[in-house]
């Protein structure tokens, strides 16, 4: 059987899956349960300077969902911990004593300032706590008074406040990044420059979840009212893996350990934000939609897909998928698919013939001889695999690549990989064709 | 025992609670709950060219509907159906869809389960009837009068479509009530609460069509007569006469028609006081037979057969259909043709039939005779054309194999005068083909009028 256990910053757990920041993790109650359900770690709900926050007294969900009520996307307008400072930090230790062996990551927001986050790091130390994580994320409400987003959009605050942790604590300092910036590699850069240990990425993405049509408001609405909230769950995981993937192999950034957040719901989630180099992950959605119980699916569907290939420990294929993420520039042009129906599974809805043809290339037939019959036409076939995608059987279309010629260019295609970068269709053409420098590597965990 | 007393038959009312009569006739499927039918929803594909729609003979913008449904919007899917199916929350109820469009979805074809497109259907157009308003309006009045005779679906979907184009339609109808086989004939767990009459009602809200009931042609009215006072006549007659047995004994009392007899019970208000015998026989093999026969079983009758004269695979009646008699205790027999009706004292005592078999597709007689005692025998082996009214006049409205010929666009060969529905040759017996014959027609004779109205303007 394979070994989940992880050494993140030298703070073990049984197995990656640390919950994340939220509700499910705002009291010794829920932490005790989640443990007993077989989580490996947590980061409780962030702290902060008392008196304590007051959070809204009327909705603060919003979701989107898919078919049957599948929930998709969910939105909050909750602010920090609402509970008083010392009621936490009582909490953190006890539960802590009684369980030594997962990891106990708390999480930290206080205003700008040195003093306060020095005065709150030595309660978080006495609690026998593992690590802290600075919200430098969360978009609405804090964000307002100068901490959370507001903090993590400004790269110099970030290194600022990371250089204090560091100062003032020995405790290894994670910085949780906020998706809600333009480019994710400066804040990440930031925060190692500060000193910081490892980043978690991401906090909730700015959102409106949607209009009421009645009252012509935002949703959830307060007395005819709305505010903007933070989204998260499956929708924004695609979200988080570019960004994950950006820091993974930004050479300034490269090897920085990482907890990866972001709409992990399945155990295969969780080993895509491994495969980019993730030392643990970290999950609030899926846990507040399902309940702890989530984690038994994770542990065994990871386990046992590790056991399938091969991988004795998380080790084995961490950051593996890592030197794979390029850039567009150094995508092979000579790589020509077309699509494949595969007959025999395909149950004629014509899908894939209307998205062609009324939005794309007109290759897919509907009627052959006059019969309802659904073919690929590789002389207009981009390969843009579209087709692919709202197909609704699983494998029924795929791509295969041809080689050779290529009916719809009807010109050859060279056996050796060619990219854009001497393309002659490229203003910017250089003779001499660029590859895509070394993939940065990671310095290995040993290290 | 020699001297017994003779036997009695045992025919009589009131055989079950309340309740059970309740169960018995409650909804076939009861409505979708809204989220029931979100979920349903969800499963469309929204096809391209869908298969569904070209399986629905009133082509029935399937995928549309339905995603109308999904994006909480079920009164613009309720437009969408009734826009090709002024009658949608009939044929919802009574289609056969598993032979029609549920058959040919391509969540059939890929896991053996359709996406109920008749229970959507449904869904949709009771949220829009009881909401009480009527989605279409009538075009600029034409001044063009059009009779359309029977108000069943034949007649009430050509009427509804003349009135929004701004004709002035009267239908002329034998019965008392209008709906036809909806009223008269469709059983009663399948358009319960009287939904015939409300969906009649609705119809009618559009304005321009008069219903003058208890008019029958060839009686009170005559086609003739029609055709001089209208600008055109469409008929819409269903199929008013029952093929003669050709068995012996069928007078006997206890030997009913079972079209009639389920006219009688859709007409019953209070079911415990119709009579059902203890053991039943229905002779026939189509949706009637089936009918008749779960019906029985419904009023509290003790062993209910369906004798067919053909195989299983034969029989008209869908599979489904041969499921619901299965499953409420109905039991189906094949290869029986009825030979002889017992009948002691004018009364039947049972039946008589010939067991036969198949071969080839020809039916033959084995000599094998077989007895099923009843108190009570429902013949449901068909109805034909009763040429009532348009007889008169037979000699210039041609027939075929008993029924009106019509072209494409439902013309006969009377001049001004269109038909549909069951009376007409071709059809399938179905509500739904009779809404599209009726649709069809109306759209011709609105073509016809009005390049004549433009003739004449010139
Ligand atoms: C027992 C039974 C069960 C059925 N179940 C189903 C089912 O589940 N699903 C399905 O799709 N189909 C079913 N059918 C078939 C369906 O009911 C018919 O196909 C449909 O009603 C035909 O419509 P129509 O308008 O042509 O005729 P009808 O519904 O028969 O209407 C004809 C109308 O014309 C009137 N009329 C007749 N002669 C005259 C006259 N001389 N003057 C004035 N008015 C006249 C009649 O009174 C009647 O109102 C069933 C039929 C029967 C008999
Ligand atoms: C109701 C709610 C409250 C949250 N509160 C916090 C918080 O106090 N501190 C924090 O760092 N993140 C907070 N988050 C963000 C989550 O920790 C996590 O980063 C985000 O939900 C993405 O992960 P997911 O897709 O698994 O939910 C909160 C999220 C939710 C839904
Ligand atoms: S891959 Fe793209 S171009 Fe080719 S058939 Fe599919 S949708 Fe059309
Ligand atoms: S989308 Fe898939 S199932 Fe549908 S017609 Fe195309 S290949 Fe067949
Ligand atoms: S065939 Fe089925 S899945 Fe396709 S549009 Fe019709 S109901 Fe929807």
């Amino acid at each position: 059987m394979a070994d989940l256990s992880t050494s993140f910053l030298g703070i073990s757990s049984p197995n990656p899956f640390w919950l994340a920041s939220a509700p499910p993790t705002d009291k010794e109650y829920n932490v005790q349960r989640a443990f007993e359900a077989g989580w490996g770690g947590v980061v409780w709900k962030t702290l902060g300077e008392d008196p304590p926050i007051v959070n809204v007294n009327g909705p603060r969900y919003g979701a989107i969902h898919g078919p049957d009520r599948r929930l998709i996307g969910l939105n909050n307008i909750e602010l920090i911990t609402d509970r008083a400072l010392d009621t936490n930090l009582e909490e953190i230790a006890r539960v802590k004593r009684n369980w030594p062996d997962r990891a106990m990551i708390v999480s930290l927001m206080v205003p700008c300032e040195e003093a306060p986050w020095q005065k709150i790091l030595a309660l978080v130390e006495q609690t026998g706590a593992d690590g802290v994580e600075l919200n430098f994320g969360c978009p609405h409400g804090m964000s307002e008074r100068g901490m959370g987003s507001a903090v993590g959009q400004v790269p110099e605050y970030i290194e600022m406040v990371a250089r204090w942790c560091k100062e003032h604590s020995k405790l290894p300092v994670i910085v949780k990044l906020t998706p809600n910036i333009t480019d994710i590699r400066y804040p990440a850069r930031a925060a190692k420059k500060g000193g910081a240990d490892a980043v978690s990425l991401i906090n909730t993405v700015s959102s409106i979840m949607s209009i009421d049509l009645d009252n012509f408001a935002p949703t959830p609405t307060i007395d005819g009212k709305g505010s903007h909230g933070g989204y998260c769950g499956p929708a924004v995981k695609p979200i988080a893996l570019n960004m994950v993937a950006e820091i993974a192999r930004d050479p300034e950034t490269v090897g920085i350990p990482m907890s990866g957040i972001g709409g992990i719901t399945t155990w295969r989630d969780a080993a895509e934000f491994i495969a980019l180099g993730c030392g643990t992950v970290q999950v609030c959605t899926a846990a507040m939609t399902y309940g702890f119980k989530v984690v038994k699916e994770m542990a065994s569907g990871l386990s046992d897909w590790m056991d399938e290939k091969g991988y004795a420990s998380i080790e084995d294929f961490r950051g593996r998928a890592a030197p794979n993420v390029t850039d567009w520039q150094y995508l092979n042009l000579n790589y020509v698919t077309k699509a494949r129906i595969d007959q025999d599974k395909c149950i004629s809805c014509g899908r894939c013939h209307i998205a062609c043809e009324d939005t794309s290339h007109q290759a897919i037939t509907n009627m052959v001889d006059g019969v309802r019959k659904f073919e690929v036409i590789d002389e207009e076939c981009v390969g843009c695999n579209l087709c692919v995608n709202v197909c609704p059987v699983e494998d029924c279309i795929t791509m295969e690549r041809i080689a050779a010629y290529d009916p719809r260019t009807k010109k050859p295609i060279p056996d050796e990989y060619g990219n854009w970068t001497a393309h002659p269709n490229n203003p910017m053409a250089v003779e001499k064709q660029q590859f895509a420098p070394e993939p940065a590597t990671m310095p290995d965990a040993a290290e | 025992m020699t001297n017994s007393a003779p036997r009695q038959p045992d025919i009589r009312p009131g055989r079950l609670s309340e309740e059970a009569l309740g169960q018995g006739f409650s909804d076939l499927h009861p409505a979708l709950e809204p989220h029931e039918a979100l979920v349903e929803a969800d499963r469309c594909y929204f096809c391209y060219d869908a298969p569904c729609m070209q399986a629905c003979p009133t082509a029935i913008d399937i995928p549309l509907f339905i995603r109308e449904i999904q994006a909480h919007n079920p009164k613009g899917a309720a437009k969408t159906i009734l826009s090709a199916n002024i009658l949608g929350g009939m044929c919802a109820r009574v289609c056969p869809t598993e032979t029609l469009c549920e058959e040919v979805c391509v969540r059939e074809t890929a896991e053996g389960q359709p996406v109920k497109i008749g229970m959507l259907q449904r869904f949709a157009t009771d949220v829009l009837m009881e909401a009480g308003t009527h989605p279409f309006q009538r075009a600029a009045p034409t001044g063009q009068r059009i009779a359309v005779v029977g108000a069943g679906p034949a007649g009430l979907s050509a009427a509804h479509r003349l009135a929004m184009k701004g004709h002035d339609v009267t239908i002329f109808e034998a019965r008392e009530k209008p709906g036809g086989l909806n009223e008269y004939g469709i059983a009663a767990y399948k358009a319960t609460e009287d939904f015939a009459q409300r969906e009649v009602e609705f119809l009618l809200k559009i304005g321009g069509i008069t219903i003058e009931t208890k008019k029958a042609l060839g009686h009170d009215i005559h086609l003739a007569e029609l055709r001089k006072e209208y600008d055109a006549v469409f008929l819409g007659l269903g199929l008013a006469g029952v093929n003669a047995l050709g068995a012996e004994g069928e007078t006997a009392s206890g030997a009913h028609d079972a079209v009639a007899w389920i006219a009688d019970l859709r007409q019953t208000r209070d079911l415990s006081e119709l009579p059902v015998g203890r053991r039943v026989v229905v002779i026939g093999g189509g949706m009637t037979a089936i009918d008749a026969g779960v019906q029985a079983k419904a009023l509290g009758a003790e062993e209910v057969t369906i004798a067919y004269r053909r195989g299983r695979e034969a029989m008209n009646a869908s599979a489904y259909e041969q499921e619901v008699a299965a499953t409420r205790g109905v039991h189906l027999r094949f290869n029986l043709q009825p030979k002889r009706i017992l009948a002691e004292n004018g009364h039947v005592m049972g039946i008589e039939l010939e067991r036969t078999v198949s071969q080839d597709g020809k039916l033959t007689l084995t000599g094998e005779i077989v007895t099923i005692e009843a108190d009570q025998v429902f013949k449901a082996i068909g109805q034909s054309f009763v040429a009532d009214g348009t007889s008169e006049e037979a000699a210039s409205i041609s027939l075929e194999k008993g029924r009106i010929k019509v072209d494409a666009a439902r013309r006969t060969s009377l001049e001004g005068v269109w038909a549909g529905g069951d009376c007409v040759v071709g059809g399938e017996d179905l509500t739904v083909v009779a809404v599209e014959d009726g649709k069809i027609a109306a759209e011709d004779i609105h073509a016809t009028l009005m390049a004549a109205t433009k003739v004449a303007a010139e």
